[in-house]
């Protein structure tokens, strides 16, 4: 498929079934914008339980090569879930702006 | 019929203040409707919310495309959202910011009526948070009268019980306030 | 005494099936008719009415549980929409033909495929054949009303039909706008307690949700058929009795600016009060346009139609929904077959629109009257046209 149709497209255009044939084009929405604060980490206080990355519904949380954590800024929409399960209290949320 | 876009965030009230319009403005014997803006909720995301006010009976039902009043919540979403398309010419805009009235107006790219009201020191100093949609209320008021300050007391009261008071002296705080062109 | 009120619509709804006392409400929330029911779980929560909420795992088990608790003589009430429709849609027919007087609230939403959560009619209309009555509410007032109506016109004992009230999701639900909202003395007064034809009893035994062979299947069915068409009756009586107590009027088909109307359209749900305004600007352009806005889905309202469109020119159909390959939209291909063998009929035009929450205004409207007024059906290439549709 040809990879940049205009939009909106007309109803010929639109791929039937309305399939996506770009694999992960939805990385090109970077939701990031969307946020109103983000998570900071505290590595003194993490114990690299990994419980952030594996709560957080974005899937935008990754292990360092250090094992600490830390989120995408290109996605992460700020929900709070990482510090809110964080039982060691190393994650903040700080006001974006 | 006067016709309102508020912009914000999820979470941060726009909605609930669409809501508390509606209900005063009925509650004044006018014809009222509040909506969000349809399509998934998602808290911090840039959403839109929507009232009209009347005197008679409002028949439409289509989205609205040419307010009379922008109201913008959080300045964080100028450059990122349009919030003056459509805005009528001879309409208002109100933002709730620290900026001056210049840096604004450059930003926003606009020429237009201007209503600038310092929301967030406001609400941080009378509710103890950044949360300014029911302090805007009050400079909406100012800059339309599309409804009556007092109308407002009775919405709030229901809607925040104890936290009431605090409410109001931050939307009466913005009805001062606000400077309007 | 009723108050007027400002509420959000979804909310309103709720508060009028408490007004009515419900017993059991089995709901499984779905965008958008979640605020239908999380404030009836809230208002069972909260004691103000002597109920039970189940918490179901679908919509498939919410009509399911709705249909055992009314099975005992429970007076029941659910919502849903959409997807949410349609994973009921296989115990909906068994409902009505267990004469259950259950009252669903639908929050009128489009199907998948592709998954959109936006206002259209598509959810609503492959239940057509399922039994129910079906009625189509314009605004939070209508809401309101029917909501109490339905409960009314299913329990009456030559009924005896689940009813289902269609709400246009977002563009009612959430819309917070003026109401007259009855008091309970009212309520109380126009809705009397449930009596049910049959119930499941331990100390008298009976069995429901039963088999039949093809040598009753088809009696059967007919019966449940002249049940449908005899609600008709009962339906004009309750909006007959709401109007004397509430002053607000109902009929299956109410016209806006018909004298002699060349031309008509014909809507269903909320577009109707945006196409009035269509009316006004079109009349005071020289136009000859009326609207007719169907609030009685089923039974349809075969009378009413054809006395309606007596002596118009052109009837525009307005449709929310498609059956593909089809006759275009339901409701014109209804309207269609109501009107074959008449020996005097308007020609029709279907303009399918508002698909997936595409907004309706009222330009669009104007411009589909102008556009009829412009080509006749003769010159049509097909029955059925997607109003605005983007072509290459």
């Amino acid at each position: 498929m040809a990879d940049a149709k205009k939009w909106p497209e007309s109803w010929q255009e639109v791929n039937r079934g309305c399939v996506v044939f770009r694999p992960g084009s939805a990385g090109e929405y970077h939701t990031g914008s969307w946020r109103a604060q983000r998570p900071v980490w505290d590595n003194a206080k993490c114990i690299k339980c990994g419980l952030c990355y594996i709560v957080c519904p974005e899937g935008c949380i990754s292990e360092g090569e250090d094992g600490f954590f830390s989120a995408n800024l290109d996605y992460c929409k700020g929900c709070g879930i990482c510090p809110h399960e964080c039982w060691p209290r190393a994650i903040k949320m700080v006001e974006e702006g | 019929m006067i016709e309102i876009r508020w912009h914000g965030r999820g979470g941060q009230g726009a909605v609930t203040s669409v809501e508390l319009l509606a209900l005063a403005a009925i509650e004044e014997g006018k014809y009222a409707q509040g909506f969000p803006s349809f399509g998934p909720e998602r808290r911090g995301a840039p959403v839109a919310a929507f009232n009209r006010v009347d005197d008679k009976q409002i028949k439409v039902r289509s989205g609205i495309y040419h307010p009379d009043v922008v109201i913008v919540l959080d300045e964080g979403l100028v450059g990122l959202v349009n919030v003056a398309e459509g805005l009528k010419p001879d309409g208002i805009l109100i933002i709730s910011t620290s900026k001056t009235r210049a840096d604004v107006q450059k930003a926003l790219s606009y020429k237009g009526r201007l209503g600038i009201v310092h929301g967030l020191a406001i609400a941080r100093q009378e509710l103890g948070v950044a949360i300014v949609n029911t302090t805007i209320l009050g400079a909406l008021i100012k800059a339309t009268n599309v409804v009556k300050l007092e109308s407002m007391v009775v919405p709030i009261e229901n809607r925040f019980g104890r936290l009431a008071q605090k409410n109001l002296t931050a939307m009466k705080r913005a009805y001062n306030e606000v400077e309007i062109n | 005494m009723s108050k007027r009120i400002g509420m959000e619509v979804a909310v309103a709804a709720a508060e009028a099936a408490a007004l009515c006392r419900f017993d059991v409400a089995a709901v499984y929330p779905i965008t958008p008719q979640s605020h239908i029911a999380e404030h009836l779980s809230d208002i069972v929560a909260d004691g103000r009415i002597d109920a039970e909420f189940i918490t179901v795992e679908s919509e498939h088990s919410a009509m399911s549980c709705a249909m055992g608790a009314a099975a005992t003589g429970a007076r029941v009430v659910t919502a849903t929409s959409s997807q949410g429709l349609m994973y009921m849609h296989e115990v909906l027919p068994i409902a009505s033909a267990m004469r259950l007087p259950i009252v669903m609230a639908i929050a009128n939403r489009a199907v998948s495929g592709p998954l959109n959560i936006l206002n259209d009619h598509s959810d609503i209309m492959p239940q057509r054949d399922s039994g129910w009555i079906s009625i189509f509410a314009e605004n939070g007032q209508e809401v309101v009303d029917m909501m109490i109506q339905a409960f009314k016109i299913a329990e009456h004992r030559d009924v005896q039909l689940p009813v289902n009230v269609n709400i246009d999701g977002f563009q009612l639900t959430h819309m917070v706008e003026p109401m007259e909202m009855p008091d309970q003395a009212e309520v109380d007064k126009f809705l009397p307690p449930l009596v049910p034809y049959a119930t499941l009893h331990p100390d008298r035994p009976v069995s429901m949700g039963t088999f039949a062979m093809n040598d009753v299947y088809t009696e059967v069915l007919k019966a449940k058929d002249q049940a449908l068409i005899n609600s008709k009756k009962v339906i004009l009586q309750v909006w007959k009795e709401w109007e004397k107590l509430f002053g607000r009027k109902y009929a299956p088909i109410v016209g806006y600016k018909t004298e002699d109307a060349e031309i008509l359209m014909l809507t269903m749900g909320s577009m109707g009060e945006t196409a009035e305004i269509a009316v006004d600007e079109l009349r005071a352009r020289g136009v000859s346009v009326g609207l007719l806005k169907m609030k009685l889905w089923r039974p349809f309202p075969f009378d009413e139609l054809r006395k309606a469109v007596r002596g118009t020119k052109t009837l525009i159909v307005m449709d929310r929904a498609v059956s593909f390959g089809g006759p275009g939209g339901p409701v014109a291909g209804e309207v269609r077959s109501a009107l074959y063998d008449q020996r005097s009929r308007p020609a029709i035009v279907n303009e399918i629109i508002g698909l997936g929450g595409r907004d309706m205004m009222v330009e669009h409207f104007i411009d589909i009257v102008e556009r009829a007024t412009r080509t006749g059906e003769k010159k049509k290439k097909s029955a059925y046209e997607f109003y605005g549709v983007r072509e290459a």
